[in-house]
């Protein structure tokens, strides 16, 4: 008679223990959640940058979803410059021409794959960007030459709608279109 | 180095190590593990733990929904709109946050109320009553702010009548009226103040309860019976008795919140809350949330001038000195009832106006709710009358007058 | 005591009856109605199509963006297309300037009147309410909307109305600045439903109530999970208190 007794305590006391600790985890899920992005952040989608007015040589810093993005004009020069740099960019290693969907604009997320800061034009020869906060190196491409930095600047989805004007958020059209 | 010596050695194992320098688990296995507790403690003594569990939620989802909120009045209602619809789960956690408000003060009206017929609140325990007390007035105002920030009508209506007591006050009322508002009328400086407030408040509930812990530990806890426990065969340890039949209680419990929340979720508030807040138009019904209309009651039961020997009280006055003053007389609860048998249980006469205070609770609760018209007004003004004349009329007249049973030596001996 | 608790508990029950001489409301067996009711997307879609057509005129939906259309059934190019249909103020562009341009999904709807005074000016000093939250902002919500769009009848003999009035049975005090909006025959249903004025005003409190609550049915569903849950635990909680007590008590 006793021995069923203990056997049937010590199932409950699991039992109640489980139901607890189910029940908390349970209730701690929708508060987790509610710490990512909102529906509304998530739908907040496109940049439209109007590229008519990004002078040769320039790049013009716009905001997308909160983040900064270079749309920059290049110069023949930058571009011979980034074509070059595909010998070199070895930390990730990338084609400019995988990077751009027209070689006279480059569209790079901007903040440091580092830890964030936002890098500067570098002055050096490679016609790329310094970050201030740990010199890390981009060259015209956007790719790592020089860490703490182990990523290339991404490349975020955009698509021209017009020659000149691209959508940021908005994924490529056909890849064969280019 | 004497105190040291008493300190017996740590045990091993890195909880050991950490109780032998600061005793936290030997604290909490004192405290809610072995805690003696008297063994016949009924249903009513569950409400306590259930309080704490309330307050609890309330914080937790109250931090959440603060990450998401705006304190402005330009953008409050609808960022807590946006709670609502985008913010992942915020429907849930502001449903559980704002029908937690009327479960929290359920909750603590019975706790009350089981106070008030067992005598929880006489010698020694008046310490312990009286923080209970003040966790219940700070308990009123943050439930009060935290209406406020929604930003809807009844926000904006319910903060303007409240924040307008202070103008009664003589002299200095206006001033204060502004001191509250940090404007001239109920606007963006009230909505930030009352948001920092609402936050702060419940913090010092905590801290409140820790002391209400405290006391109520150095005399245990009261009994049905009332009699003070001399018999060590009359307590038990905390757990696992008293924790599982704690946990029964918040299982029945949290059926009941979760019917409100998921089922019925604005059943208990008012729809005028979901129109923004508009300073140039009146409600038709200024009606507080449920758990104020009983004071709402007494506030506007007070419609005549109370002349005094050498001045007179205005209406305005008097209405919010007895409002105020129907919570603070809970403070002198102890003084007032003297008679030396705790529980209603051998007080046949107490009893009786137990019951009579209670229903007359109720009765100024639904006087709260209905227009100030008609024989509202005059019920209304015999049930404020009664709420006073129960506290210092009829409790001092019973603690003279009222028969002392001989009441039981333990709680195993048979009553008649 | 347990007089006490029962008294407390019908005391929280009667509270919200608090507001005197309501008008009773007919009441309408909605889909959506009780612990299991659903929303119809195919009235969803038809009582979108009555606000979009009347009620818009008027009244704004701010709460509501495009992209929650797709709870009515639409697909992501409907959706698309929908919010398209929409001019929508932005700016400033990089001359500084306000434009507009065709909605997107993410917007929300936009309003019909620049602004507050502009709304009151155009209709003879009242303001038309947002309805986002028309069902949770009056008692009877669905009921009353439905109710008041077919309110409308002649005032009865010396019920003085002022210019720009009109007579409604269900409106606080009779009075309302709102013409009848909607007539048989007003709206041309695509589906086959009934063209009539009491389909109308179903599908479009039907769509109100999913604007005002669009995660209606969400809370429902979790609250069936939460409190089979919740009673399955208070049974092993119960079984164990009951062991406990036998032990404790049982002597």
């Amino acid at each position: 008679m006793t021995q069923p007794a203990v056997n049937r305590r010590d199932f409950l006391s699991l039992a109640t223990g489980a139901a607890l600790a189910v029940g908390v985890v349970g209730a701690a899920k929708p508060f987790a959640q509610s710490l990512f992005p909102a529906k509304d952040v998530l739908a907040l989608s496109t940049t439209e940058v109007d590229l008519s007015t990004i002078a040769l040589g320039t790049t013009r810093t716009v905001i997308y979803r909160g983040k900064v993005v270079f749309v920059r004009h290049r110069t023949p020069e930058d571009i011979a410059a980034a074509a070059a740099g595909d010998a070199t960019a070895i930390i990730e290693p990338q084609t400019d021409k995988a990077r751009v969907q027209k070689p006279e604009w480059l569209v790079v997320m901007g903040n440091c794959t580092h830890l964030g800061c936002v890098p500067k034009a570098a002055e050096g020869s490679d016609h790329g960007w310094a970050c201030p906060c740990h010199g890390s190196h981009f060259d015209a491409s956007g790719r790592v030459v020089k860490g703490p930095a182990a990523t290339n600047l991404p490349v975020p989805d955009y698509r021209f709608v017009s020659d000149t004007k691209i959508v940021i958020g908005l994924k490529p059209e056909d890849k064969k279109a280019s | 180095m004497e105190s040291e010596s008493k300190i017996p050695p740590a045990k091993k194992g890195i909880i050991g190590w950490i109780d032998h320098r600061l005793p936290i688990f030997s604290f909490m296995d004192h405290e809610l593990n072995r805690y003696p507790t008297p063994k016949n403690l009924n249903i009513w003594w569950n409400f306590g733990s259930l309080a704490g569990i309330m307050l609890m939620i309330m914080i937790i989802s109250g931090i959440f929904l603060a990450m998401n909120y705006t304190a402005n009045t330009q953008m409050a209602f609808n960022s807590v709109e946006r709670i609502m619809r985008d913010v992942n789960g915020g429907w849930l956690i502001r449903y559980l946050h704002m029908n937690g408000a009327s479960m929290f003060f359920i909750v603590v009206y019975i706790h009350i109320f089981r106070g008030l017929y067992y005598g929880s609140y006489k010698p020694p325990r008046e310490l312990l009553w009286a923080l209970g007390v003040a966790i219940f007035l700070i308990m009123m105002a943050t439930a009060f702010m935290g209406y406020v920030l929604p930003w809807g009508q009844m926000s904006l209506w319910g903060a303007e009548v409240i924040t307008n007591f202070f103008s009664a006050i003589p002299v200095v009322g206006e001033d204060l009226v502004q001191l509250t508002r940090g404007s001239f009328a109920v606007d963006n400086p009230t909505l930030t103040r009352f948001f920092a407030l609402h936050y702060l408040m419940p913090f010092l509930i905590v801290g409140l309860v820790v002391l209400h812990l405290v006391a109520l530990h150095r005399f245990g806890s009261n009994n049905p019976k009332g009699i003070d426990i001399t018999s060590p065969k009359d307590k038990i340890p905390f757990h696992p008795y008293y924790t599982l039949k704690d946990l029964v209680g918040l299982g029945v419990f949290l059926m009941f919140y979760s019917a409100f929340v998921f089922f019925a979720p604005d059943y208990l508030g008012h729809p005028d809350n979901y129109i923004p807040a508009n300073p140039l138009q009146t409600p038709a019904h200024i009606v507080p949330e449920w758990y104020f209309l009983p004071f709402y009651a007494i506030l506007r039961a007070i419609d005549f001038d109370i002349p005094l020997l050498l001045f007179t009280i205005d209406s305005k006055l008097a209405g919010v000195l007895a409002m105020f003053a129907s919570v603070l007389v809970l403070f002198f609860l102890p003084w007032l009832d003297r008679h030396p048998v705790r529980s209603a249980r051998f007080r046949p006469w107490y009893k009786i106006v137990f019951w009579l205070f209670l229903f007359n609770a109720l009765v100024l609760g639904y006087v709260g709710s209905q227009p100030p018209e008609g024989t509202m007004i005059m019920i209304g003004q015999a049930a404020t009358a009664w709420y006073f004349i129960h506290f210092f009329v009829l409790l001092p007249l019973l603690s003279k007058y009222e028969p002392v049973a001989t009441l039981p030596k333990t709680l195993d001996e048979p009553t008649i | 005591m347990r007089l006490l608790f029962l008294s407390l508990f019908l005391f929280t029950l009667m509270l919200p009856a608090h507001a005197a001489e309501r008008i009773e409301l007919p009441e309408h067996t909605w889909t959506f109605s009780g612990p299991l009711g659903k929303f119809d997307q195919n009235q969803l879609q038809r009582g979108f199509q009555v606000y979009r057509e009347v009620c818009a005129t008027c009244h704004s939906l701010s709460l509501i963006a495009f992209r929650n259309l797709g709870d009515l059934g639409y697909n992501e190019d409907e959706i698309k297309a929908i919010a398209a249909s929409y001019e929508i103020k932005d700016g400033p562009n990089d001359m500084g300037e306000m434009f507009t341009r065709p909605g997107r999904p993410s917007d929300h709807f936009p309003d019909p009147f620049p602004n507050r005074k502009a709304a009151e000016a155009a209709n003879n000093g009242a303001y038309p309410p947002d309805l986002s939250l028309m069902t949770k902002a009056r008692h009877g919500g669905a009921d009353y909307v439905k109710a008041l769009l077919m309110g409308y009848t002649e005032a009865p003999a010396g019920f003085d109305l002022a210019d720009g009035q009109y007579y409604n049975r269900f409106m606080p005090g009779h009075r309302i600045a709102m013409a009848a909006p909607l007539l048989d025959g007003a709206v041309d249903y695509k589906d086959g439903s009934p063209k009539t004025l009491d389909q109308y005003t179903s599908d479009v409190s039907a769509f109100l109530t999913w604007a005002a609550e669009p995660y209606m049915i969400q809370r429902k569903e979790t609250g069936l999970r939460v409190m089979l849950y919740i009673g399955l635990m208070t049974l092993i909680f119960y079984l164990n208190y009951r062991l406990v007590k036998r032990r404790v008590k049982g002597a």
